[in-house]
């Protein structure tokens, strides 16, 4: 089946892009003398479907196409982009992203050719080429299923996301790659009253899949999930102040390894000594429990890449290993910098943006110890079953993040609901302080995006129940207050 | 006519194209948003240049209106098939979007005209001739000044210098057509610093404005950026404990970003706010004034018609503590069966939904120095992180850094703790407001004080 929507760059496109337009645009970007040049052609198209009390309120759709051009110099980048392909709106990005190099001997480029693999997205059709009633009939059965759950939810809104991102990137190694990386993502929220006390709960996710995604994860299945986390809202308690043990949930806890250590483990950040991960390769970063590895080849997550966006074909990176660290994230500038191979990470947000080195799916793997037993050795503390986002200090390693629902954790059970919860903490030192890991690692479908010097890219993240000795936790009960 | 004058013109006839367009391939209503812009971006780092970014777009938005059912389309295709393609993307939308009782068009007698509109001064002609040498030039000195300030400043983030002009064309089929332009510049300085135990410090500061010449010089930048990241240095928790909260001004407009969220007539209608209900009740301490002004000269938010076509104007949302209004358009008026606040807001993609303007909450008399004086203990915010903020409830809790205050001084340094107290309840507890205001950002606070919050730490 031909797809409706298909890049005019791509070939038997309105304005395909061979070898030939290729090397000639890169041979007009390295005119002036630069080190390396690449051309970033996107043609990206995104649809959405609100449905909101009980109609389907509004539908979206956004075409959005161009080339980035990136020279480089040195540690010095010059970047430019255009919006549409004819030569001469090409030539000039071309020209302008040149200056920033100025001098210097021209570089002849080489050939190029096409680089590729098997591709991690497992799409029959992709969700765009299906009709907008199949997507209306999901958010239907969402809506439905939540109100007839509870007498209590007084609003529903859920909603449909879809993409499909296609690329071709050729840059002056003589590399050339196209990939084409469809995703969806569907939501849904509640609002649940009782008396004069309202709560919201939700529930979502996604990936970069088909309809088939709602074959395993149905749209009942998340409006219940959203109803029940309103419901048990509506019946949370004040969440405690101060330092105690927390037990983290499989799956959506991953977004702590995500922001605890992922993002100091990003190479610009260590290029430029700016991580708290800075020169410590090989040295112990983390409890002998932790292996964290991000990983771009997982079947249909919302982070997984065929290609990156320099055209390198990324795999999967050890980060750390035992507790030791073994190495960064890298894309082409921070691996000329530190002599070796790109591997896979850099990634921008559109064609108007130069890559930086990026997380894909990001991951704790499962060690032994049962969930049960887990919780059952926590006195007092906090059960962290799901976040809402997380926000860290690569300085210093310093984070934050807040649950959208937790509980409390009794002499060995899980008891009470939370409201308000925050964990905050630092992350070589919670990473120290992992004391136990469970045998149940999962992989979250849900909708993470990371956001980086204002370019965000979705990614994936995935754990097993951890246990952390000691965090702070930002309630708003002072314990003998 | 001026050139940037025949570029918003340019952009109404497109726009005015695509509505007769989508009229024509049969829908009822029409409203196209066109928009142009350009911007040059520049980084340095560690004395050299890491980047130099410099492209130009324009984007084509579209909403349309078979009925009552609504669909929006977005493209940045402005070929003669990309634009095919947004007319019959939107009507294919529409048709299967499904009636919505309350969508419509704004009242056509409510529309404003050219000789209404304000002249905000929102743009510099001289800010597109900065070069990118001299746009390296401003980077580096500040960069430079953070450096020279304190020998502890060993490392850095880097410098940067931008400045952005955008032209945009609203036409609408019940007769609006109107542009309006803008110009905005940015100097941002992030020196990094070591500290104790392999930790680094990492502080920033910045300046814009909507002309060159009232940007704050690079230099002062660049050292005030490095006072901030010193002071940071030694940084350590606080015991848990319950006490009286200072929020300056970074941090005082944090905290009425999120009230802004919860006073948008989209919030309420969907009663995802908890301030459902509350117009003409006490919603924060008498000493609190917040207006919604888009009318002010040069500021980052103004405008002086609204995103539907409707003359922009001055709300007073809270005065003395007491909820005068919420802010809203077209569509969460008619839900709330109010009128609009002329508070729309068109996104480029063509979906319209409230928002504010330049949301100010007034200053006071006292100058922060005094504020700061007059507290015996407590702690001092700078900066906060995370989203622990839910609207629906007005639950507040956020990871927060700053400094201890004792005896009326700003002491130690303090990080990785949160701060919690629910919003309506933060507002309340406001007891003292500072004369600290500036206008970098279209939401903007004083320094201010809320008597007692929770503290969460070792």
């Amino acid at each position: 089946m031909k797809a409706r929507y298909h890049a005019p760059f791509a070939e038997r496109g309105t304005n395909a892009v061979d070898a030939d337009i290729a090397n000639r645009l890169l041979k007009i970007a390295l005119d002036k003398g630069g080190d390396y040049a690449d051309l970033f052609f996107e043609y990206s198209v995104s649809g959405s479907y609100a449905y909101d009390e009980q109609i389907l309120k509004s539908a979206r759709r956004a075409v959005s196409m161009g080339l980035g051009v990136r020279v480089m110099k040195g540690d010095a980048t010059g970047y430019a982009y255009c919006e549409d392909f004819s030569f001469d709106a090409m030539k000039q990005a071309a020209e302008t992203a040149a200056q920033i190099a100025a001098g210097g001997q021209p570089v002849a480029p080489l050939g190029v050719s096409m680089r590729g693999g098997p591709s991690r997205y497992p799409v029959s059709i992709e969700s765009l080429d299906v009709d907008g009633e199949a997507k209306k009939a999901i958010l239907e059965r969402a809506d439905r299923a939540a109100r007839a759950s509870d007498p209590r939810v007084v609003r529903v809104d859920a909603s449909f996301a879809e993409s499909v991102r296609e690329i071709l990137i050729a840059n002056s190694l003589g590399q050339l790659a196209h990939d084409r990386q469809p995703l969806i993502r569907f939501g849904i929220h509640v609002i649940a009253e009782d008396g004069g006390n309202r709560q919201s709960g939700s529930s979502g996710g996604g990936g970069r899949m088909g309809l088939e995604y709602f074959d395993d994860k149905t749209p009942e299945w998340h409006a219940e999930q959203a109803v029940q986390q309103a419901l048990l809202m509506l019946d949370a308690r004040e969440a405690p102040a101060g330092e105690m043990d927390v037990v983290l949930a499989p799956g959506d806890s991953g977004i702590l390894l995500h922001e605890a250590v992922g993002h100091g483990l990003e190479a610009d950040f260590n290029r430029k000594k700016t991580s708290n991960y800075s020169e410590r390769i090989g040295e112990e970063v983390a409890s002998p429990l932790c292996t964290v590895v991000d990983d771009a080849s997982l079947r249909g997550s919302r982070g997984s890449i065929n290609v990156d966006d320099e055209g390198q074909l990324p795999t999967r990176s050890v980060l750390i290993e035992h507790g030791v660290l073994r190495g960064y994230m890298q894309d082409r500038h921070s691996a000329d910098f530190f002599g070796t191979t790109p591997n896979g990470h850099g990634r921008r947000q559109s064609f108007r943006s130069h890559p930086m080195p990026r997380m894909t799916n990001t991951m704790l793997l499962g060690g032994q110890d049962s969930p049960e037993d887990i919780i059952r050795s926590v006195r007092h503390g906090v059960y962290a079953k799901k976040f809402g986002g997380g926000q860290v200090d690569i300085s210093n390693g310093n984070f934050v993040f807040s649950l959208t629902e937790g509980y409390l954790i009794e002499d060995g059970r899980v008891t009470a609901p939370l409201k308000g919860v925050n964990l905050i903490g630092n992350g070589p030192e919670a990473m120290r302080n992992v004391v136990m890991l469970g045998h149940d690692f999962e992989v979250s479908d849900g909708i993470w995006t990371c956001g980086k010097e204002g370019q965000s890219v979705p990614v994936g993240v995935g754990c097993p129940t951890i246990k952390i000795a000691s965090m702070t936790v930002g309630g708003t009960q002072v314990a003998g207050g | 006519m001026s050139k940037v004058e025949e570029e918003g013109e340019a952009l109404v006839d497109l726009g005015r194209s695509v509505v007769e367009r989508a009229l024509a391939a049969g829908a009822d209503v029409a409203e196209a948003g066109a928009h142009s812009g350009s911007h040059l971006s520049v980084k340095v780092r560690m004395g050299e240049p890491e980047l130099v970014e410099e492209a130009g777009s324009r984007a084509l938005g579209l909403r349309v209106m078979l009925g009552q059912r609504v669909a929006s389309t977005y493209t940045s295709d402005l070929s003669e098939p990309g634009q095919r393609m947004l007319i019959e993307d939107a009507i294919e939308l529409a048709r299967l979007s499904e009636s919505d009782e309350f969508a419509g068009a704004p009242d056509p007698a409510e529309l404003s005209s050219q000789s209404q509109w304000a002249d905000l001064d929102t743009f510099d002609e001289a800010l597109s001739q900065i070069s990118a040498d001299e746009a390296l030039e401003r980077a580096l000195c500040g960069e430079r000044a953070a450096f020279d300030f304190d020998p502890r400043i060993t490392n850095s983030e880097g410098a940067s210098f931008t400045r952005a002009r955008g032209v945009s064309a609203l036409v609408t089929s019940g007769g609006f057509a109107g542009s309006e332009c803008g110009t905005y510049a940015s100097v941002v300085v992030n020196p990094v610093a070591d500290d104790e135990g392999g930790k680094k410090r990492s502080g920033y500061h910045w300046s814009a404005s909507r002309h060159y010449e009232d940007l704050e010089d690079s230099r002062a930048v660049g050292e005030e950026a490095a006072r901030r990241t010193i002071a940071q240095l030694g940084a350590k928790k606080l015991p848990t404990q319950e006490l009286p909260v200072i929020f300056d001004k970074d941090a005082a407009r944090s905290i009425l970003g999120l009230f802004a969220g919860c006073v948008l007539g989209g919030a309420i209608w969907r009663k995802s706010s908890y301030l459902v209900d509350r117009v003409g009740s006490s919603v924060a301490s008498d000493l609190v004034d917040i207006v919604d002004d888009p009318l002010l000269p040069r500021a980052p938010g103004s405008r002086a018609f609204d995103g539907e076509g409707l003359l922009s104007r001055r709300n007073v949302v809270v005065a003395g503590g007491v909820l005068k209004t919420y802010l809203m358009d077209t569509y969460s008026a008619r839900k709330l069966a109010l009128k609009s606040t002329g508070s729309a807001s068109r996104s480029p993609a063509g979906g319209v939904s409230p928002s504010t303007s330049n949301l100010i909450l007034r200053p006071g008399s006292q100058s922060r120095d005094e504020l700061v004086a007059n507290t015996k203990h407590g702690f001092y915010v700078t900066g906060m992180m995370g989203f622990g903020f839910n609207g629906v409830t007005g639950d507040f809790s956020r990871g927060a850094s700053g400094f201890l205050v004792q005896d009326g001084k700003l002491a130690a340094p303090v990080s990785e703790v949160t701060i919690s107290l629910n919003l309506d309840q933060l507002l309340r507890r406001i007891d003292a407001v500072a004369d600290d205001l500036d206008q970098r950002t279209a939401i903007a606070s004083p320094t201010f004080r809320v008597s007692s919050m929770t503290l969460a730490g070792s």
